[in-house]
């Protein structure tokens, strides 16, 4: 049960380990790569079933109980985001391996992926404040350098940004943490539950505040969001997909277990963050419409969702918290694929200019189906997963009588499904490109290649499609969790042995 | 040639021993005392830089054999290495065990599993500066590197 806890942060470590040691070959790294997630989804897996049944699991690291040594707890929101993350970033392997880019022509990508994973790991399990910003740390370096893996010159220039921004956001994070500290004189989340309880409530509000500041930051949320579209697009194709499908997520996953964990409910105006989501929304949509670029066009829409997200946060009940689970989990999925998408046509057309692009549907329509099944579920059309999280996000808002942030995510909604019909009706109809254009200045990749990176795609594709199948069972499951985060009691006792 | 300073190389020969030694103590020290494996590989990459200083990467990698990035990978291995053997045991990630040897001579020794996980760290933060020097070449690689290899077959 404890090594079920601990795993799946150290065992991507190792893996990163071995693939250092094996970089002569490319052959030997990927199948390192591969198998380690491969095993870590299958722990993770197991994780899930255990704790789904027997309630939150807890390991202490080096046997030191909390509140003084370093705490992993998995309970049912954490476990569920990180299965599908750790899925998510399988598939961006495959297709990584595919793809004529920095996998082929760098060493560090494996190493460096498999360190992102761990950290993604670590920020999920973690039960202790500091050791999320260790783990926001890991998952920041690994990052700066896969975002600049290419070395052409725009993709440093954007990844200046997002290290300056990555520095500012992690010293926020510092002096917010050594203002919990100096305030309580602990950083482990569940007993910063009742101590903090017992602050103040300026001071309380204070720290509550500073927190969302900080992840917001990291969630891109309205007015904080200006970096995420300025860096994300210039990266190599599977690297955009998994920091648009994984790193802001993980923001909002910090944001959401903060605000439900530490601070009681009268801490400061929750209906803040509902005009918070409101804002993301809109501001994020807009900047979507007007755009050229697919993939920045895309990177507007990451903003504009994370609204949705935020939006079940604010409503603060149990049914708006499974909601934003439920889009979360659906979010990783369809976000990522949609940019991996983006990265097939690019490599297909030599370009993702909208203007420069037309009659996909003619030359690739196996992409044309992919995309539209995922453009659909992200614009939220029945019956696909999209669907079914905005559904569940507007009952939960109805549930608490937020008719206004209903109103708004309804029309962004429209908005989405307009910027996704743009996409569509510029670059997959009208008369077939000719070749030559077509060709462009990419290296075109073997057949073998081409096919992983379309499998990877379309499993992801599926694996959307396989949670609007199964939406009754994962909502019931995301419901559970959402009572665990409003109700912290059990999650008190599994880390205090109260 | 390059020009190669005689009280530099002097000076580095005879503080680069001392310098490694003070690395080691500090990472056994680590335990109980200001020290550990960031420290000990700190004060060994400073003795490093010394020899890349006066003798350029030549010199640093007939002083280290190995090659960095398997430093690298050996320290992290070690490091989750550690963390990993007391699950075996059914125990936590990363607990440690002490073992006490009554030496002749020497009195008590005192040795800590966690020490093994400070030498993994004293390797990652070896491996990593020796890349990082690797990264920044030398200012005239090419001419250097055959010279020197002209003479050391003289």
């Amino acid at each position: 049960m404890n090594a079920l806890v601990t795993l799946p942060v150290l065992l991507p470590l190792l893996g990163a380990a071995l693939s250092i040691a094996v970089g002569r070959s490319r052959l030997m790294q990927r199948i390192v790569g591969v198998a380690t997630l491969v095993v870590m989804s299958g722990l993770t897996v197991a994780l899930l079933g255990r704790i789904d049944e027997d309630g939150i699991a807890v390991t202490h690291v080096g046997g030191w109980t909390a509140p003084v040594g370093i705490t992993l707890v998995a309970d049912r929101f954490a476990v569920m985001l990180l299965l599908v993350s750790v899925l998510t970033m399988l598939a961006v392997l495959v297709y990584a391996i595919g793809e004529p880019g920095a996998e082929q022509t760098h060493v560090g990508f494996h190493p460096l992926y498999l360190i992102l994973a761990a950290g993604v790991a670590l920020s999920f399990l973690t039960g202790d404040l500091f050791n999320l910003f260790v783990a926001f740390e890991v998952m920041l370096m690994a990052s700066y350098a896969l975002l600049t893996l290419g070395g052409r010159p725009d993709q440093v220039r954007s990844g200046m940004t997002y290290v300056a921004i990555g520095l500012i956001a992690s010293t926020l994070f510092l002096l917010a943490l050594a203002f919990v500290y100096a305030s309580t004189g602990t950083v482990n989340l569940a007993d910063l539950h009742g101590k903090i309880a017992q602050l103040p409530p300026g001071i309380r509000s204070a720290l509550a505040v500073s927190l969302v500041v900080v992840f917001g930051i990291k969630s891109a949320v309205f007015p904080l969001f200006f970096w995420l579209p300025d860096s994300y697009p210039t990266a190599a194709a599977p690297v955009t997909a998994v920091f648009a499908g994984l790193l802001t997520k993980i923001g909002v996953y910090a944001m959401i277990r903060s605000q439900t964990l530490l601070f009681p409910p009268d801490t400061w105006p929750r209906e803040l963050l509902l005009v918070i989501a409101g804002l993301t929304m809109v501001i994020g949509v807009l900047g979507a419409v007007a755009q050229t670029d697919i993939r920045r066009l895309l990177s507007f829409h990451i903003v504009s969702q994370i609204g949705y997200m935020v939006m079940g946060l604010g409503l603060f009940t149990v049914a708006g918290l499974a909601a934003a689970a439920f889009f979360i989990v659906h979010q990783i999925v369809v976000k990522t694929s949609l940019f991996l998408v983006a990265g097939l046509i690019e490599l297909r057309l030599g370009s993702d200019r909208l203007d420069k692009l037309s009659g996909l549907g003619r030359i690739e329509p196996v992409l044309g189906a992919l995309f539209l099944l995922a453009a659909f579920s992200l614009a939220g059309l029945p019956p696909l997963s999209g669907f079914v999280g905005k559904l569940a996000l507007v009952d939960a808002g109805f549930g608490a009588g937020s008719y206004a942030i209903v109103g708004v995510s309804l029309a962004v909604s429209l908005l989405t499904l307009f910027s996704m019909t743009k996409i569509w009706s510029n670059a997959f109809w009208g008369p077939p490109m000719s070749v030559d254009v077509a060709v462009g200045a990419t290296q075109i990749p073997d057949l073998a290649s081409r096919r992983a990176m379309l499998a990877a795609t379309g499993t992801l594709v599926a694996l959307s499609l396989a949670i609007a199948l199964w939406a009754g069972p994962l909502y019931q499951l995301a419901e559970r969790a959402a009572h665990d985060l409003l109700d912290p009691a059990s999650y008190l006792t599994a880390v205090l042995k109260r | 040639m390059k020009l190669r300073s005689l009280i530099l190389d002097t000076t580095v020969r005879l503080v680069f021993d001392a310098a490694l030694v003070l690395s080691l103590y500090l990472l056994f020290a680590g335990h109980n005392r200001p020290g550990g494996g960031f420290v000990g590989g700190l004060v060994a990459s400073g003795a490093l830089a010394l020899r890349y200083l006066a003798g350029g990467l030549d010199d640093l990698f007939r002083t280290i054999p190995v090659r960095p990035w398997l430093l690298l990978a050996g320290g992290l291995a070690l490091v989750v290495a550690t963390a990993l053997r007391p699950m075996f045991g059914g125990g936590a990630a990363l607990d440690q065990q002490a073992f006490e040897w009554a030496l002749p001579v020497l009195g008590t020794a005192k040795f800590t599993t966690a020490t093994i996980f400070d030498a993994g760290v004293y390797l990652i933060v070896v491996g990593l500066v020796l890349m990082i020097f690797e990264g920044l070449g030398d200012d005239d690689t090419a001419d250097s590197h055959s010279e020197r290899v002209g003479e050391d077959r003289r």
